[in-house]
């Protein structure tokens, strides 16, 4: 309960503020709903690219050491020495639910060509694990925007929670209670005031008898 | 919007495909310090996203716990030439468990 004087004055105060805070708990409820809803069909699809990413990456990467192994190390580091293509990225920022999200688009530069190096002394594995990494390019950078995503809606949604929580389990009892106190201590003056009255008409009553 | 680069951490011959593709490619010594060091310079440098290798992102796991609730720089951690060891997918599921209360992902 919370510690007031139990006055008329803070008896309306208290009535509003329950108000406010209930309608802020209806809006936050659904804000949660709906950020849970996004934040499911987001959280299929990271599964989802980060299987794929994970499979293709290794794939690559375990095709490049055997083209490192046939070879050797220096060779193959010469070979990828200058980039064949230049990948940036343009980042947006994107709202959902009133959390901001970022939003990644890519551009991959113009090719220059396909492999970045001469065939004469590389092996068919580079070539390929260079291309399998060119191709990977995209979902990678969709895995990175949806894993980011989720991780900052996870954060709201507990957030969210416990906000909704507090408001639900504590807030609104406890001013529900303190209204309740105040009401009752109210209607008790009156019952004493109307006592009173009643014992004072009584007594002059008697005396002008 | 000017476009930005990326940027990958990790072990020289885990991450050397990356240049193919333009990428930024650190490789510093698998040490905590060294590799915070790099991610926060990468962070100052404004490089919005940074792959990691899962065995480099062992070592941080403070340093990417700071950034992981901010919008910029993400921080995705990959596999690397000996394969994923599950720090991908443990992310998601925590993402999850925080969010809904329990693992409904199972698999």
């Amino acid at each position: 309960m919370i510690n007031v004087n139990p006055t008329r004055m803070e008896l309306t105060k208290l009535k509003r503020r329950l108000e406010t805070a209930q309608r802020g708990h209806k809006l936050l409820k659904d804000k949660r709903d709906e950020m849970v809803r996004r934040f499911m069909a987001l959280i299929r699809r990271n599964q989802d690219l980060r299987k794929v990413v994970d499979e293709k990456l290794e794939n690559a990467i375990s095709k490049f050491s055997v083209a490192q192994a046939i070879m050797g190390t220096e060779q193959v580091y010469e070979a990828l020495l200058c980039p064949a293509r230049e990948a940036s990225i343009t980042i947006k920022r994107n709202v959902i639910m009133n959390v901001d999200v970022p939003e990644i688009d890519f551009t991959v530069g113009e090719e220059k060509n396909d492999l970045p190096y001469g065939f004469a002394f590389t092996t068919g594995e580079l070539d390929k694990s260079v291309l399998d990494m060119a191709n990977l390019l995209p979902d990678l950078i969709k895995l990175a925007e949806i894993e980011k995503t989720c991780n900052i809606l996870a954060d709201e949604i507990e957030k969210t929670r416990r906000r909704v929580n507090a408001l639900e389990h504590i807030m609104i009892p406890e001013m529900e209670e303190t209204i309740k106190f105040i009401s009752m201590k109210l209607e008790d003056n009156e019952r004493s005031n109307i006592t009173r009255l009643m014992k004072v008409k009584d007594m002059i009553a008697e005396e002008n008898v | 919007m000017n476009s930005q680069k990326l940027a990958v951490i990790g072990d020289k011959d885990s991450i050397i495909l990356f240049k193919t593709l333009g990428f930024l490619t650190y490789f510093p010594p698998l040490e905590t310090d060294e590799i915070s060091k790099v991610i926060r310079r990468l962070d100052k440098e404004g490089v919005p996203i940074i792959f990691i290798t899962e065995e480099y992102a062992q070592m941080v796991p403070e340093t990417i716990d700071n950034y992981k609730y901010r919008a910029f720089p993400a921080i995705i951690p990959i596999p690397n030439k000996n394969g994923s060891i599950g720090i991908g997918m443990k992310g998601i599921k925590e993402n999850v468990e925080k969010a809904i209360g329990t693992d409904i992902l199972n698999n």
